[in-house]
């Protein structure tokens, strides 16, 4: 493993941390919100992807046009599949909406692939991404330096609304006790739908970024990132953003070091986040990040 | 007031057997102290109190006792053996029952059922056996059916026995939780505010009731209350929680004379 | 309805049923004892998930990952040496498998016990999570059982899969499992077992300061339902006669979810009507995958709607009627009478069927009965 080498490997786990991040966290404030885990998290990244996709296949709007469209279409779609996947269940046992949450997102797949067809698609990536730049002997694509950089950005931007804002103060209260929220006139049902549509746009990002990156279109390209990026907001301590964040980076670079290091492991990539889980679990089940929440009797 | 029997009351002279003592027992969640150098200790067949303003730390003391919550310190000690931090069923096992604040019946079963699962403890046969129906299985079957029906007569539910556990009105559910506990055959019974909710005469024949019982299954009993007509009523002693700190000890008379607990649930002037 | 009644009801129930088995082995075509077969193989797989989702009332995702264990076990000990052979053309078997070869009935007892294992291996840390987490820790190893299946060449054949298992799964076959099952989910239901394993499901704090050992209990209740899905799976894979990894994913452990929520979490008449139901509906609704002319819509195909189909039905299940066909109430003879009477088919009778009788016990002891037909919640 030669130090350029290294480096690369280096780089492409940032890109691939920061693009978890990107969708841990939408896991993690609907959680913290909702108690739910939104299976259908993944569904909505694979359609910012093909949203953009389509936006410039066939509306042919330029790239940057297509992002925006994109990410504006799939937050109002995220906000719509709270409203009929999961408000109406709001007073149902814990079950009830994990299976609404489970139906959505099969769904979601399924109409992808009769809408898109279940083929792939080639995402067309700006000429400005997709080159690739020389840093001394580490050459990597624009993309790859792009998306850590972007992410974290977000990130602040994210951050200075959750903390000073009102909004944000709304939804922190009605992560900690939503009936006491209530009772301090928070619009709950705004606040729940606020933080879909964040999250939502956040993973729309993350799809339209990932497609920067990996630009192969598939219906159910949503579910691994999907599943894995939920890990990511489990381990780092999910109901926290920053825990979503740690998280994600934690797991991009695991799981892509790993195979740097030892190739022969790459069949069994995708069960790193999961063994990763079960570690977690089995060790502090609240996460790193996390806080014990005690029921009382 | 109706008159107190004291024909079982021993007088507090140590001359009973222990039953349930607790060894300066301190919960802290986090930074909140919810109950602190709980030093309590009941005889056999004693009918012991435990009251306090709200949120005095007399549920997390009950928890701690029935194994609920691991004390962040001090030691339990039933019968003599030190019961600290072992899982609530192997406590109810030792022979402690409770009740809870909230009444915590199960939902989808009828009122027989919700009192045989008390007797799962007795059955005991393994799910081999079990599932086979095997003849012993079924004869500790039976015999748990009965009981809990005898049960359900003592409490007076016997022909509800097939209505749902929480179509009850609910006095009735309470009494049936009473009966659930009664099921595990225990030796002492902690009730968690057996009174809530209910109106005077409710109240009087619950006295009446939970002195019955003491008697007939030779309990101990260590009971929540809020209903000061309840408590002054039945119990011989009782202990004042304020904020997780024991403030007073005593007998009726004395506690309502103590300057400590009018303190506590008035104010001060 | 006294049990005489009952009885005299379910053996004649029996007999119908084994009457119909002959017709169906005899007089099916291929494709219709095909689909008739898979609706017992789902039976199975649905009661052992209610086993867990519903009775118990913890939220298991890995059954397809259990499923698969029981598939492989027994297709690898069943297939005689030169089929498997054949298989592993890529990397050869590891010897001590390769030369092996056991009757039917020892693979399936196999298959369900290296189910258990796992499902032991599994449950035991994974239960001490909570609802959600479960959830998630199950199905993450389900995936991790995958991803090992798909890499360990010398002993699965890896993503190949294994094809040319021998066809054990006839139809009285897998109608007897399914039998099998449904009589000993009937009867440990009915047990004290059964009553924990509610009680953990309705009030797990209070069910344990009544003396139920609950973590121990979900262990066991894990543990038989993964049996059962081992024993599933391997029915599945020898009537199917190939397998590979990518059968078992989560959409199977979905297909089985949406037969539990359907027939209703806790009824074990329920999952075995869905089952029927759900299984002969996909097999019917194949047609929306392909060109359809319905005059005013005409299409040419459109692969994955009827999963579009399922998955909306799942949801306005779940919305709706959360409560599913049966709720958790069962199927009774006396719920059906009443069913039939009520609904003006038979004229009235004068024995007066059980209004507020004694508990109908049919031979499998299937549960109370109540007042009405489909589980009216109280």
């Amino acid at each position: 493993m030669t130090f350029p080498l290294f480096l690369q490997h280096l780089t492409n786990a940032l890109s691939l941390g920061s693009l978890y991040a990107l969708i841990a966290i939408g896991y993690t404030m609907v959680y913290g919100i909702l108690r739910l885990i939104n299976f259908a998290h993944g569904d909505v990244f694979m359609l910012g992807s093909y949203l953009a996709f389509y936006g410039v296949a066939v509306f042919m709007l330029p790239w940057w046009g297509a992002v925006i469209f994109a990410v504006l279409v799939t937050a109002l779609f995220g906000i719509g599949l709270e409203r009929v996947a999961y408000r109406p269940l709001r007073d149902s046992p814990r079950i009830s909406v994990m299976i609404s949450a489970i139906g959505a997102s099969f769904l979601i797949e399924n109409l992808a692939v009769v809408i898109f067809g279940g083929r792939p698609k080639g995402f067309p990536v700006p000429a400005l991404l997709s080159q690739v730049v020389h840093l001394g002997e580490v050459s990597s694509q624009v993309v790859s330096l792009v998306i850590p950089v972007f992410t974290f950005a977000i990130l602040a931007i994210l951050l200075w609304i959750v903390h000073r804002t009102k909004t944000g103060m709304a939804m922190r209260a009605v992560s900690t006790d939503i009936d006491a929220a209530r009772l301090m006139a928070v619009d709950v049902n705004k606040i729940v739908s606020f933080t879909f549509g964040v999250g939502s746009l956040l993973a729309a990002l993350g799809g339209v970024l990932w497609s920067f990156k990996y630009p192969n279109l598939t219906p159910l390209m949503g579910v691994m990132p999907g599943l894995k990026c939920f890990i990511a907001a489990v381990i780092g301590g999910i109901g926290s953003i920053g825990g979503a964040v740690l998280g994600g980076f934690l797991l991009g670079f695991i799981e892509l070091m790993t195979i740097a290091f030892l190739p022969e492991l790459s069949g069994y990539r995708d069960a790193f986040a999961f063994i990763l889980l079960i570690i977690v679990l089995l060790v502090k089940p609240t996460g790193l990040l996390g806080k014990r929440q005690a029921e009382k009797v | 007031m109706p008159k107190l029997e004291s024909s079982k009351a021993a007088p507090v002279d140590g001359k009973k057997e222990t039953m349930l003592k607790t060894d300066k027992v301190s919960m802290r969640f986090g930074g909140l102290t919810a109950v602190s150098d709980l030093e309590i200790e009941i005889r056999k067949n004693e009918i012991v109190g435990l009251i306090g303003p709200n949120g005095a730390g007399k549920t997390t003391a009950f928890n701690c006792i029935t194994g609920m919550y691991r004390p962040t310190e001090g030691k339990v000690l039933f019968g003599g053996k030190d019961i600290t931090g072992l899982k609530p069923h192997s406590i109810t096992a030792l022979g402690v029952a409770r009740t809870f604040q909230n009444i915590r019946l199960f939902r989808e079963m009828n009122v027989l059922e919700n009192v045989m699962v008390g007797c799962h403890l007795g059955i005991n046969t393994g799910f081999i056996a079990a599932t086979l129906h095997l003849p012993g299985y079924l004869k500790r079957e039976k015999e748990a059916k009965d009981f809990s029906m005898e049960l359900l007569k003592a409490v007076g539910l016997d022909n509800e026995a097939a209505e749902r556990g929480v179509s009850l009105p609910y006095g009735k559910q309470r009494r049936l939780e009473i009966a659930r506990a009664l099921a595990t055959r225990p030796k002492m019974l902690l009730l968690d505010e057996p009174a809530a909710g209910m109106n005077p005469q409710e109240s009087i024949e619950l006295m009446g009731f939970i002195r019955d019982i003491r008697d007939r299954f030779d309990l101990s009993i260590f009971l929540i209350e809020h209903h000061m007509q309840v408590v002054m009523g039945i119990c011989e002693r009782m202990y004042v929680l304020d904020y997780g700190v024991t403030i007073a000890h005593g007998g009726p008379e004395a506690i309502k004379k103590n300057p400590k607990v009018i303190e506590a649930y008035l104010g001060v002037e | 309805m006294d049990k005489k009644h009952n009885r005299i009801y379910s053996l004649a129930a029996l007999a119908a049923l084994a009457i119909l088995l002959v017709v169906a082995d005899l007089l099916f075509d291929n494709f219709t004892r095909r689909v008739f077969n898979l609706c017992a193989i789902y039976i199975v797989l649905a009661l052992s998930l209610n086993l867990v989702n519903g009775f118990t009332g913890l939220f298991s995702l890995g059954h397809a990952g259990f499923m698969a264990v029981g598939a492989y076990t027994c297709a690898l000990l069943t297939m005689s040496p030169d089929k498997k052979a054949m298989n592993f053309f890529l990397e050869p078997m590891v010897p001590w498998l390769a030369n092996v070869q056991v009757p039917f009935v020892v693979g399936i007892i196999a298959a369900g016990l290296m189910a258990a294992f796992f499902g032991f291996l599994i449950g035991a840390p994974a239960l001490r999570l909570r609802d959600d987490y479960l959830a998630i820790a199950t199905l993450g190893f389900a995936e991790i059982i995958r991803v090992i299946i798909t890499n360990a060449q010398t002993i699965t054949n890896g993503a190949q899969g294994i094809k040319g298992l021998p066809e054990f799964s006839t139809t009285w076959v897998v109608w007897i499992c399914a039998g099998l099952t449904a009589l000993f989910m009937a009867f440990l239901m009915k047990s004290s077992y059964g009553r924990a394993l509610k009680a953990i499901r309705d009030d797990e704090i209070a069910a344990e300061a009544m003396g139920v050992n609950v973590f121990r209990t979900k262990v066991v209740s894990f543990t038989i339902s993964s049996f059962f899905a081992g024993v599933g799976g391997a029915l599945l894979g020898h009537m199917i006669t190939t397998i590979d990894p990518k059968m078992f994913t989560f959409m199977l452990t979905f297909s089985i979810l949406l037969i539990v929520v359907l027939g209703g979490i806790g009824s074990i008449s329920g999952s075995i009507i869905a089952s029927i139901v759900v299984t002969i509906l996909m097999e019917a609704l194949r047609f929306l995958d392909g060109p359809m002319n319905l005059i005013v819509f005409k299409t040419e195909g459109m692969p994955g709607f009827r999963m579009v189909i399922f998955s909306l039905m799942l949801m306005l299940v779940v919305i709706f009627r959360q409560r599913g066909l049966m709720g958790n109430r069962e199927l009774t003879w006396e719920r059906l009478s009443e069913g039939i009477r009520a609904s003006g088919l038979l004229p009235r009778d004068r024995a007066g069927g059980g209004t507020a009788g004694s508990a109908g016990q049919g031979k499998a002891d299937r549960g109370q009965a109540g007042r009405g037909k489909e589980g009216r919640d109280a």
